[in-house]
């Protein structure tokens, strides 16, 4: 049996992470686990994976997993369950109306799981209210589209990534966001010369690599490309033709820009930039044909983000380089199915298939669905969504796939306000989260990655099949059939009595070409009629894909045709700089968030992976040394960074490079994970006015030191013990069981923190009480049972050792004892793991760079350390760099 | 130039010790004639429990044959114990009532075990553990179903107790004190001993007072204070040992615990030399073989010439392999106030280690289980170096310390 599944082929898939959409080749072990590689067929990655993609392994374990419904608290049976959702929306739309529900999705549920959804709530149950986490992730890009194109459109392809001279990066750390995509911009970097320019205000990994950076001031882009503009106006390096026949608005546009940033000078000023490198940047843009504008959260997480995505368009309209090889503005986004929401229609503001709820398209969708009760109008965006939710407009919620509780603006607050709702249904494939623990009390356990069968949108309009792997376990479902079995029992059964995912394709892509004729750039037509075995294996296929239309283009715009009514594109005025919030005496700072290399989000996936959390382990908060200096934080120590909205107690990280007065926090940590790090909590509730985004990287804030007695670790192969009141803890995988980072202001006691010891265990500890320190191994079975390692400093390097000893059998003749040395006996200190794909600690980096080793390159070629993602490149140049400037000190 | 005649006074391993400086000091300067009481040339005492154990054989504890000798130039007498010292004539008197003139002579007697005078000490199976007489001794009364005391839980009486096991006897160690090596080791560290000694079958009997050696004209057993009776085939007594200093006192030679040495290892009488464990250097006298050595390399500086040669004192300190577990203790044994204590502990392995350090300075050292890293704690002890960065990976020895 076992021989047999292990020479099954190969699943092709692809990764539930970021935007991508990279093809991932998975082979179940017959265990229950798989084997993950990149798929070399699929034309988002060509074989390669990154950190986090190749980990989906570690995370396919069934321990966490929410395996059968609940309703308060209790097994029941699904058709219990689904009983219970359907009279709970029912009641409260025959109380409150259709604007009392709502449903939240995600970026990483599938199209058909999507569409689904927007066709109960859009079409049966007569509500917009149908958003999703895609609100903060990408939606001022999808506004910033429509507003400029008339359809949410992204007009390039990644091959221009590799056929662009220069690539602009607008707020986007893709070196650890977008890894593989950034890979391919760096090899094309090598092979034809191009040149990468960083606009963000922190030296990004993306950023260290990048041929010019500039760390402009939160929030200035606008200025920036009002400049940009200006400047390209004055020097007439503008398509004069394009902007003539296919544009409106560009003089009004203009005249804008010119009152924003006049010049040069105006614009480094307002930007906080030096000139010559605001003239480095006008003068690259001005004399090259080819340039590909990325942008990502830096621009769309914003109270202006809009206006940033229409100040990038403009400068792309303006010089025609749109929808060209190698040119365009383009958006990278987060989700891995971020595209395929918006195509569906699953987002307030929207209706289906990139329409919106103009009459005709509300009657044209109505009658295709024969819908029962049709949505007319905008329903609440995700913020919007939560706060009539805490003022108790809205009584229902069904919450899939996401962990609002985290991840929204005044999380704290959002969670508050979960516990009013009358009926709070969660689909999860996690037993516990944030939002589960803010009272969701039917609960339904849903498919999980490796189990999931449908489609994903890509950033490059890429639809590909995510296919499953693994049979689905316990008495978990798909959620378009938790969402169909609902519509059945509120009486729409025929309209949802899909047998398969592909049956759902099919319609929705019947939809997209439902009397569109080109009148909307999202047509798939061509893919409707996809028999089972074609949707099952149905290659990578970009849109748009028009029934009968052999298409050769893959890209839109080169000649206009846009989607406005009369298919000119808009030049759009942007405003002036102005911040949803000023810095104040009690909070000095801003405070940005976003994501980290290795993890994913609230962590529910990526939590569960060792190798991921061996980069960075913590929450942290990102500080310049003089604001370090000023406030008495002190690096690798703690800090207390908090908002009017709440407060979180991060590690702290001294950067150089770092903008004085911003401060920088992960956005992934959560209740489940760290005991003070829903940083989610602290960010504002302004959004942007025309995307509803919210402004997630300009939150006034305040920092303090926050000093521990002690601080320390544990491990243990079978969980914790509840920590002490007043820790501070943060959980991360170990490859053979769990481990936990603390401080607080007592030691924890060793039965306390790891309860479940034998009286058979073998406890070896090292007492030093002179300098407060703590430490103790349990053995059982000849094995790392568990550790405790408790001292007055951070034990960063013992951690990330005996991390990896847990679970391990003991050598012949090891002496045990030296184990809680924290080290390997050979005294190398091997430090946090830099390659997280190769699992390559810092400490033999180290040793290979004295060795000799004088670049990444070679480093790669002695310790395999960046050869798969590259992802830890910058890191390791970096050290190869300090390196150089340790030796090039003399003694 | 006619050779200086130099006596050496004993033939165990200070002496052999001595003879191999010599030779390399200053090859041919001296006609050394060795006189040694055993019937045979020095060899390896520390292994005598090895011996006893059956772990070693008797060409494992030989060290140098009676060819070395004579290839070396040096004459060796065997079984010829020195019965008298004339310093007038600067003759030594041996057994057989030969006369051995000297120039200079060495003193390197060792000690004796001390015999308790308990009722039945007389008895043929009431025996000490000294020599390899005795363990062979030891090896004819001892086999499975017969069952053994040893009277004393120091190092000898533990190597003992272990090779008595090892050749199926029941072993009781019988000793006074609460813990066993009290000099030596804490309290914790003895018990880590212990346990690591009873999982090799040794029984003991601590905080126990020896009144009687029981039997007519065959040991019995042994009578405890405790009112308690050890039924026993044989008694070992192993409660210390006696400098051999009497020859030297009969001399005239000044003598107080042991024959008293300058830093030159030189008696009252300029001619005449200790060393080893008959000799009584600044107040000590050493029980171990490593301050033997040490003193033998410096008095053969000193007979070479070297004037200057001086020998420092030994810090005190007991390297051992206990009967299969390595105990080590050198320094101070309990902390006292404003003391450190670093502890390592793994009772299950029975591996121990305690640190003390004082103003950043290591001041004892207990190592128990494992101690390869023995020397460099000694040396730090010694020397009384600052420990700086090395503080916080003490207790993990050298290969970690050095290297942080």
């Amino acid at each position: 049996m076992n021989a047999h599944a292990a020479e099954a082929p190969a699943t092709r898939t692809t990764c539930p992470y970021c935007g991508v959409g990279c093809g991932v080749l998975a082979k179940p072990d017959g265990l229950g686990g798989a084997t993950i590689a990149g798929d070399p067929k699929h034309p988002s990655n060509f074989g390669r994976l990154c950190s986090k993609g190749s980990a989906l392994g570690e995370t396919l374990s069934l321990s966490a997993r929410l395996l059968h419904p609940e309703i308060d608290g209790r097994r029941a049976t699904w058709d219990e369950a689904l009983d219970a959702v359907g009279e709970g929306f029912r009641r409260t739309i025959a109380e409150h109306g259709p604007g009392a529900v709502a449903i939240y999705l995600s970026g990483q549920l599938l199209t058909e799981d999507y569409y689904a959804a927007n066709k109960l709530f859009k079409g049966f149950l007569g509500s917009a209210n149908v958003d999703t986490n895609s609100r903060l992730c990408m939606s001022s890009s999808v506004a910033g589209h429509k507003r400029a194109f008339g359809a949410d459109t992204v007009p390039g392809t990644y091959r221009d990534l590799e056929t662009a001279d220069v690539l602009v990066l607008v707020g986007s750390n893709a070196a650890w966001c977008h890894p593989v995509l950034y890979q391919r911009m760096l090899a094309a970097k090598v092979a034809r010369g191009s040149k990468i320019v960083t606009i963000d205000p922190r030296r990004t990994s993306t950023a260290e690599e990048s041929d010019l950076h500039l760390p402009l001031k939160a929030g200035t882009d606008t200025a920036l490309f009002c400049g940009l503009l200006v400047r390209l106006a004055e020097r007439g390096a503008m398509r004069a033709g394009f902007v003539a026949d296919f544009t409106e608005g560009f003089d009004a546009a203009l005249a804008r820009a010119k009152e924003i940033a006049p010049d040069a000078a105006a614009t480094a000023t307002a930007c906080g930039l030096a000139l010559a490198d605001v003239e480095a940047f006008f003068a690259l843009y001005e004399t090259t044909e080819r340039v590909v504008t990325l942008y990502s959260q830096g621009v769309n997480q914003s109270s202006q983000g809009t206006d940033k995505v229409n100040a990038i368009i403009n400068v792309h309209l303006a010089t025609g380089r749109i929808g060209r090889e190698g040119m365009g503005p383009f958006s990278l986004t987060g989700q891995p199915n971020a595209m395929g929401g918006r195509e569906v229609g699953g987002l307030a503001n929207q209706l289906a298939a990139h329409m919106g709820f103009e009459p005709e398209a509300v009657d044209r969708v109505g009658r295709f669905w024969n819908a029962a009760a049709m949505a007319k109008a905008d329903g609440l965006k995700a913020v919007d969504m939560f706060d009539a939710i805490e003022r108790g407009e809205i009584k229902a919620l069904w919450v899939i796939g996401t962990n609002p509780a985290v991840s929204l603006p005044r999380a704290d607050a959002a969670r508050r306000a979960l516990a009013k709702l009358d009926c709070f249904v969660v689909s999860e494939n996690v037993a516990s989260n944030d939002t589960l623990g803010a009272g969701a009390t039917i609960r339904l356990p849903a498919a999980a990655w490796g189990e999931k069968d449908g489609t994903i949108t890509n950033s490059e309009r890429r639809i590909s099949r995510q296919r499953a792997f693994l049979a689905l376990p316990g008495e978990v479902r798909p959620d378009w059939q938790a969402i169909a079995g609902v519509a059945a029992r509120l009486g729409f059964g025929e309209a949802f009595a899909w047998r398969s995912p592909g049956e759902i394709f099919r319609e929705h892509a019947a939809l997209s070409a439902f009397e569109n004729d080109g009148a909307r750039d999202f047509d798939i037509g061509a893919l409707a009629d996809l028999d089972t075995r074609d949707y099952d294996l149905l290659e990578p296929v970009q849109w748009p894909a028009r029934k009968g239309v052999g298409r050769a283009e893959s890209r839109f715009f080169a000649e206009g045709d846009f989607y406005t009514p009369d298919r000119r594109a808009r030049f759009v005025a942007v405003a002036p700089l102005a911040h949803a919030a000023e810095p104040t005496a009690p909070y000095p700072y801003r405070l940005n968030t976003g994501r980290i290399r290795d993890q994913w989000h609230t962590m529910t996936r990526t939590g569960l992976s060792p190798r991921l959390a061996s980069h960075i382990a913590e929450p942290f908060l990102e500080i310049s040394p003089e604001d370090a200096t000023r406030d008495g934080i002190v690096d690798g120590g703690f800090a207390r960074v908090s908002t009017e909205h709440g407060a979180a107690i991060l590690r702290v990280r001294v950067d150089p490079a770092a903008r004085p007065g911003t401060l920088f926090a992960p956005i992934h940590w959560n209740g489940e994970t760290a005991s003070h790090g829903r940083v989610g909590a602290l960010v504002h509730g302004f959004v942007d006015p025309f995307s509803g985004q919210p402004d997630a990287k300009a939150t006034p804030a305040a920092v303090s030191p926050v000093d521990y007695a002690i601080q320390g670790f544990a491990l243990s192969q079978e969980g914790f013990g509840a920590t002490p009141d007043n820790f501070w803890w943060a959980k991360a995988a170990a490859p053979k069981g769990f481990g936990l980072i603390f401080a607080g202001d007592a030691p924890p006691s060793l039965e306390g923190l790891i309860p479940g010891l034998e009286p058979t265990d073998e406890i070896v500890d090292l007492v030093d009480p002179a300098r407060g320190t703590y430490r103790a191994a349990i053995f059982r079975d000849g094995a790392l049972q568990a550790a405790l390692f408790v001292g007055p400093q951070r034990q960063e390097s013992a951690w990330t050792y005996l991390r990896a000893k847990l679970g391990e059998p003991l050598t012949t003749g090891q002496i045990r004892s030296l184990m809680l040395a924290g080290r390997a006996s050979d005294g190398a200190e091997t430090g946090p793991l830099v390659c997280a794909c190769h699992g390559v600690p810092k400490g033999v980096i180290e040793g290979a760079i004295l060795g000799g080793c004088a670049d990444a390159t070679a480093v790669g070629a002695a310790t395999k350390a960046g050869t798969n993602c590259g992802s830890c490149l910058p890191e390791i140049r970096r050290m190869l760099a300090a390196t150089r400037e340790r030796e090039a000190v003399p003694a | 130039m006619e050779q200086t005649r130099l006596v050496v006074i004993g033939a165990g391993m200070a002496a052999l010790r001595l003879l191999e400086e010599l030779k390399s000091a200053c090859p041919g300067r001296y006609a050394v004639t060795v006189c040694g009481a055993e019937p045979e040339p020095a060899y390896n005492r520390v292994l005598l429990s090895s011996l006893l154990a059956g772990e070693a054989a008797d060409e494992d504890i030989r060290l140098k044959d009676r060819a070395w000798y004579g290839a070396s130039g040096y004459r060796l007498f065997t079984g010829a114990a020195a019965t008298g010292i004339d310093r007038e004539a600067k003759r030594v008197r041996l057994g057989d009532g030969r006369l051995v003139p000297y120039d200079r002579l060495v003193i390197a007697t060792g000690s004796e075990a001390i015999r308790l005078s308990l009722p039945g000490a007389h008895l043929p199976q009431a025996l000490v553990f000294r020599d390899r007489l005795d363990a062979m001794r030891l090896r004819e009364l001892a086999g499975p179903g017969r069952r053994a005391v040893v009277i004393g839980g120091g190092l000898l009486g533990l190597e003992a107790a272990y090779g008595l096991v090892k050749l199926g006897c029941e072993t009781t160690v019988v000793h006074l004190a609460d813990r066993l090596m009290d000099r030596q080791l804490d309290s914790k560290g003895a018990a880590t001993l212990r346990r690591a000694l009873e999982a090799k079958g040794v029984r003991f009997a601590l905080s126990a007072s020896s009144v009687r050696i029981a039997g007519e004209t065959r040991v019995e057993g042994l009578d405890l204070a405790s009112g308690e009776t050890l039924p026993a085939d044989m008694v070992v007594m192993a409660v210390g040992v006696r400098p051999n200093a009497t020859l030297a006192k009969a001399a005239g030679i000044a003598v107080n615990r042991a024959i008293v040495v300058d830093d030159a290892m030189r008696s009252s009488d300029p001619d005449v030399f200790a060393l080893g464990e008959c000799a009584e250097h600044r107040g000590a006298v050493y029980g171990l073989v490593a301050p033997a050595y040490e003193q033998a390399k410096t008095l053969a500086a000193f007979l070479a010439g070297d004037e200057t040669a001086a020998y420092p004192g030994s810090l005190l300190s007991t390297n051992l392999k206990v009967s299969g577990v390595s105990v080590f203790s050198a320094g101070a044994i309990e902390a006292e106030d404003g003391d450190e204590t670093i502890v390592l502990s793994d009772p299950g392995h029975g591996h121990y280690r305690k640190l003390i350090v004082r103003d950043d300075r290591l001041k004892g050292a207990i190592l128990v289980g494992e101690a390869s890293d023995a020397l460099w704690y000694l040396d730090l002890i010694a020397s009384g170096a600052a420990l700086g960065p090395m503080r916080d990976d003490l207790a993990f020895g050298r290969g970690f310390a050095v290297a942080a």
